[in-house]
């Protein structure tokens, strides 16, 4: 990988920020019309998620990250490790729980999600925002209280727990926001 | 015009009808406020075979003929030559260009109005400028702050007697940063622009009197404190800077020895060496250049204040390139 001078950093770009690697987030060209001109940047460490602020002076420049964005699908788990595939070639990949994180909750088989490798091994797993999952564990159905009212949590296939409303059963597949874990509506087929 | 738009039709302009009006309103108010007052508009030239050597700005070239030109960073040193020539009053509005500056509030190609009072010191000027930038934003209110008295309030320090180790301290202790540097001015311009604009209030910010290091073409006297300061100035509105004013050196000598300095600078830190521009060193020496105050103000930003948006491509008809 190659080093990145400020001047070509754009949001989205890959980067090693001691020693951990980084996306940029945002790019601000600081510059008083005399004297020394900085970039204000923001960063993502890919590891721990955490948002860096960091200030370089224009013209600095730093090592570029082997990171790269792939579609997967999510095979299995053997308990250990979570097996991903990429569609076209078929070749596998292995996460283990750090790569996978919270993510876990809401993998379901044959879904497609994001895998982020970085120098070849899965960094961090991203789901799709909107996933479906059904049901297995709640409180018996109230009839006939499908509006509005109170909720009341369910177990989901993966382990998830959700607040739903309280007419759903156990069985029902149901929509879920995995960005903030709230229940969005009844999938189609259920 | 939104950016879909733009990346559908890549020929069509960036700005609406309504902004090409308020810019060409503000030529005609900027225009008719300096012949009200007999200031000479004067037209110099773009190219010149001297460039600036302003260590912190970069100038653009082009070969003539065979020979390099650089693109003015700003009309300063021709307009110089004019006063030296024949003592006016005079203003410039037009493009200057400056390399690798881009950003929400930097565009490399942009329109800058400088002007000379003969006569005149800078804080002389200052009550000019306020004028015609009230004239323009007649909400906006005034609040004028000397450098030392800001570093005072939101740093506890004094900007002309604290140490670079000091700086670097508090740098540190505020910023995540690895920059390390042995230049005092790289310190004061990182907490200034990272601790202090953000803080400046809702209002147009004068600051002025300068630390030395800092005077570029100014003056150097001494503050009531007996500390030797820069006669210059710098002008916010709403925290985004839009006026960088002197009271101008006369000094043939000390101007070529800041010149010198800068050209030193460079060669330490190896940035591209220029030459200075001679003719200004000669100007000062042969000719009779008045006392007198100068001021550079951006039209795109003051612009961008009148229409109230955030990112100087609005006001361009163009956008120089996709950001």
């Amino acid at each position: 990988m190659g080093n990145y001078s400020t001047n070509e950093f754009r949001s989205g770009l890959k980067v090693i920020l001691d020693g951990e690697p980084c996306s940029i987030l945002e790019n601000e060209f600081v510059k008083p019309g005399k004297g020394q001109a900085f970039n204000r940047v923001k960063l993502r460490n890919l590891n721990t998620g955490r948002v860096w602020e960091r200030t370089f002076k224009s013209g600095e420049s730093i090592e570029g990250a082997d990171v790269i964005d792939q579609d997967m699908e999510y095979l299995y788990t053997d308990g250990e490790f979570w097996h991903f595939m990429v569609p076209d070639s078929y070749e596998q990949f292995q996460a283990d729980e750090k790569a996978v994180g919270d993510a876990a909750k809401w993998l379901k088989e044959q879904d497609k999600v994001l895998v982020t490798l970085y120098n070849g091994s899965p960094l961090v797993i991203t789901p799709p925002n909107h996933v479906e999952l059904e049901i297995v564990e709640t409180d018996p159905g109230l009839k006939g209280d499908t509006a509005q009212g109170g909720t009341k949590p369910a177990i989901l296939s993966t382990g998830a727990v959700v607040k739903v409303p309280l007419f759903l059963s156990i069985g029902k597949s149901i929509r879920v926001d995995t960005r903030t874990g709230e229940y969005l509506s009844r999938a189609k087929d259920s | 015009m939104t950016t879909t738009s733009l990346l559908k039709h890549p020929w069509k302009p960036s700005a609406s009808l309504t902004t090409l009006q308020a810019r060409a309103r503000l030529y005609q108010m900027i225009r008719l406020f300096f012949s009200q007052r007999n200031v000479l508009e004067v037209d110099v030239p773009i190219l010149s075979q001297a460039a600036t050597v302003d260590p912190f700005i970069d100038s653009l070239s082009t070969l003539m003929m065979g020979d390099t030109y650089y693109l003015q960073t700003s009309p300063e040193f021709f307009m110089k030559r004019l006063l030296a020539a024949y003592q006016q009053d005079m203003y410039y509005l037009g493009k200057a260009f400056r390399q690798g500056e881009q950003g929400q509030r930097h565009a490399p190609e942009f329109t800058m109005l400088e002007w000379y009072r003969v006569g005149w010191d800078d804080r002389q000027l200052i009550n000019e400028v306020k004028e015609l930038i009230q004239h323009c934003l007649p909400e906006v209110s005034y609040q004028a702050f000397s450098y030392k008295e800001l570093f005072q309030q939101q740093l506890s320090l004094d900007p002309h007697n604290v140490s670079v180790d000091e700086l670097k301290k508090l740098a540190h202790h505020r910023l995540d940063t690895v920059l390390d540097s042995n230049d005092k001015n790289t310190w004061l311009d990182l907490l200034f622009s990272h601790c202090i604009e953000p803080q400046l209030p809702d209002a147009l910010v004068c600051v002025f009197d300068f630390p030395e290091s800092q005077a570029a073409l100014a003056r150097i006297e001494h503050n009531l404190g007996q500390q030797k300061v820069a006669r210059r100035f710098e002008m916010y509105v709403n925290r985004m800077e839009l006026v960088n004013g002197y009271w101008e050196l006369r000094d043939a000598n000390e101007q070529e020895r800041r010149f010198k300095a800068d050209v030193t600078y460079r060669r330490r830190y190896e940035l591209p060496e220029l030459p200075y521009d001679q003719a200004l060193v000669s100007a000062l020496n042969e000719g009779y250049f008045p006392e007198c105050a100068g001021v550079a103000l951006g039209i795109d930003r003051l612009l961008m204040c009148c229409l109230q948006t955030q990112n100087i491509q609005d006001v361009l008809s163009f956008p120089c390139q996709p950001c």
